[in-house]
């Protein structure tokens, strides 16, 4: 069995990952430390399960730890996760009681771990008053905002500014999340991991399978959109711009997502996605199992066109998936989709269920459009947007921490 | 006697200034203090970070005053500006300011982004490391070229203007320390690549195309 940078290596090339072990040199033997609140679900987890044995076979001693909560703790990072991108939420004083006695429990068990780590990375509000439970600490602390915060509620970004302001810095999907905080605001798009389950190649047998599994047809276009059921992920709005198409042409839809075990909001979504699809044999509504990988993968292969309709999106990982495979991709104009579908090259960035029907019909009635916008959008990705970058920013940035304010740093 | 030409490398982590613009106002007075390491991450810092390879307009103002000011005439007065030909960050400075200044001077409204698609200033650490491989003799680029790291072409191509007293590429540097010559034709072919108006992975192929057409002239005994 090859070494996991080798087997990076038959991907991105041997200059790519020569480069990854020059820069992790001089971090050779520091211990780092990755906090953040599931290890399952959700595009946090599935950075970290790739970030941390790369960096730990770039020999960085690095750990993953996960902090574990009661329902009172997730109802409120959920309620953060709302209201920090830009929906007015209250939080009952004994939700915010329940983070911080979780954190400070969580703090008791991880503290010696903590304070000796050269470098923790804290991903996401959950683990954020970690902080503060480790005054012995050594290392640079940074905290990393997968989230679009480019609108908070003000009352819930005040709270947890309190938390993050006093870390080294801290990182961020886009500059238009970045909210100014006495630190350096450090850049990182993520990235995907074409190895994973999810992303690796399939055979078209494998690819085929899902029809029949999901009662899908195979002579029918399929759209596709993969994600949680969220509010902001505009499920409602995919179905309602399928409609619009089916006026016009034959069409199927698959509206496939896993639950994340830190939000407990799902399933009220899948509930009025039930009944929004109704008795239509052609909207395919699928709960899929956390460890579904192989199937989203298949899902998205077997797609014509995938969707990501969001009105908020952190970066949104399932467009840089569907991407990889060569689907153009039709998505909200909005956060980190902006970054990827880059319009009428790589896909559409729409506004409304309309605005998302009309590219829909577009592409199918344009095939010699779809194929090229398919290719251009898998060579973005391998370009930007594989777990190699993703790592040397990770790297860049650990050096850089260490030399704030230096513009060109010679190692 | 000519030093071995040490390759080095450089990795490039954006960082938010946490200033923005909403209007070409706000952008004209913002350019004028920025931090100037703005202005060069805004110009050149395209080609190192995760960007798409046919963009539009070259650099992030051009970029911005047509996708969220939808000024067209701005955008290709901004887009044709070409960072090489500044001697340094406050030339490129200067020419930008006026070119905005300009456009606010034809106007009679100031033109406003939406909310969402305000101008965010970022700048950029470079972190620049030894790969370890020495090139004695010109003649070996041919060879080393196509395996170099696209940031070693930035290193070495683009941010080597910024390092060298005349603002010359690393290459070049190094062939005017051969003996008068050995590397005049590599050097004209060399200085008439344009820099600019294009990606690194295309700069590293016309490099390579330079080196195989162009042998150095073998060094007196």
């Amino acid at each position: 069995m090859n070494s996991l940078l080798e087997q990076y290596a038959a991907i991105v090339g041997d200059t790519v990952i020569d480069q990854l072990k020059q820069l992790a040199r001089p971090l050779a033997g520091m211990k780092i430390v990755h906090v953040n609140s599931t290890r399952e679900g959700g595009g946090v987890a599935e950075i970290l399960s790739w970030l941390v044995p790369l960096k730990q076979e770039l020999g960085l001693e690095t750990e993953w730890e996960v902090i574990g909560g009661d329902k009172d703790f997730y109802q409120c990072t959920k309620k953060f996760h709302n209201g920090l991108q830009g929906n007015p939420v209250l939080i009952p004083p004994a939700q915010l009681r329940a983070y911080e006695r979780t954190n400070e429990e969580n703090g008791e068990r991880l503290r010696q771990t903590l304070e000796a780590a050269d470098f923790v990375f804290i991903h996401d509000p959950q683990p954020a008053p970690l902080l503060q439970m480790c005054p012995g600490r050594k290392g640079k602390w940074v905290w990393r905002c997968h989230i679009d915060l480019s609108h908070p509620h003000r009352a819930v970004w005040k709270y947890l500014r309190g938390f993050v302001a006093s870390y080294d810095a801290s990182i961020w999907s886009l500059a238009d999340f970045a909210q100014p905080l006495p630190h350096p605001l450090y850049l990182i798009a993520p990235s995907i991991d074409p190895l994973s389950q999810k992303n690796i190649g399939l055979s078209a047998d494998e690819v085929n399978r899902v029809y029949e599994q999901y009662g899908i047809n195979p002579d029918l276009p399929l759209i596709t959109q993969i994600s949680r059921f969220d509010y902001f992920k505009d499920p409602l709005g995919v179905i309602q711009a399928y409609r619009m198409v089916k006026e016009f042409s034959p069409v199927q839809l698959v509206l496939a997502g896993g639950g994340a075990a830190d939000d407990p909001e799902g399933e009220e979504v899948l509930r009025e996605v039930q009944a929004a699809a109704g008795d239509d044999p052609d909207i395919h509504v699928l709960l899929l199992p956390a460890d579904a990988h192989r199937e989203i993968n298949a899902l998205q292969r077997a797609s014509t066109i995938c969707v990501q309709k969001s009105t908020r999106e952190g970066f949104g990982l399932t467009v840089t998936e569907a991407m990889w495979k060569g689907k153009p991709v039709i998505g909200g104009d909005t956060g980190g989709i902006r970054l990827q579908v880059i319009n009428h090259h790589t896909g559409f960035l729409v506004n409304t269920p309309e605005g998302a029907a009309l590219r829909i019909r577009y592409l199918l009635k344009n095939r010699r459009k779809l194929e090229d916008m398919g290719r251009k959008a898998n060579e973005f990705v391998y370009q930007n947007f594989l777990v190699t970058r993703h790592l040397r920013e990770y790297l860049t940035l650990m050096i850089a921490t260490m030399q704030e304010g230096v513009e060109r740093i010679e190692m | 006697m000519a030093t071995s030409f040490i390759v080095k490398d450089c990795t490039l982590i954006s960082i938010a200034m946490g200033e923005e613009a909403l209007n070409l106002r706000e952008l004209s007075d913002r350019i004028k203090f920025v931090h100037p390491g703005c202005i060069y991450y805004h110009f050149w810092g395209g080609m190192l970070r995760s960007a798409f390879d046919e963009p539009e307009y070259q650099n992030d103002f051009a970029a911005w005053a047509w996708r969220s000011l939808h000024d067209s005439r701005l955008a290709e007065r901004l887009a044709i500006i070409d960072p090489s030909h500044h001697q340094n960050i406050e030339d490129l400075r200067q020419e930008l300011a006026d070119v905005i200044d300009e456009r606010l001077a034809e106007d009679e409204y100031v033109t406003w982004a939406r909310s969402g698609q305000r101008f965010k200033f970022v700048r950029s650490q470079i972190v620049v490391f030894d790969t370890g491989i020495r090139i004695s003799h010109p003649g070996e680029m041919t060879e080393r070229i196509p395996r170099m790291s696209l940031g070693s072409v930035f290193y070495h191509f683009i941010d080597a203007r910024r390092r060298t007293p005349d603002g010359k590429d690393d290459f070049v540097e190094w062939f005017q320390t051969f003996e008068e010559g050995v590397c005049d034709e590599l050097i004209a072919r060399i200085n008439r690549i344009d820099p600019y108006f294009t990606t690194l992975a295309a700069l590293r192929q016309e490099l390579e195309m330079v080196f195989q057409q162009c042998q150095p002239e073998e060094e007196r005994p």
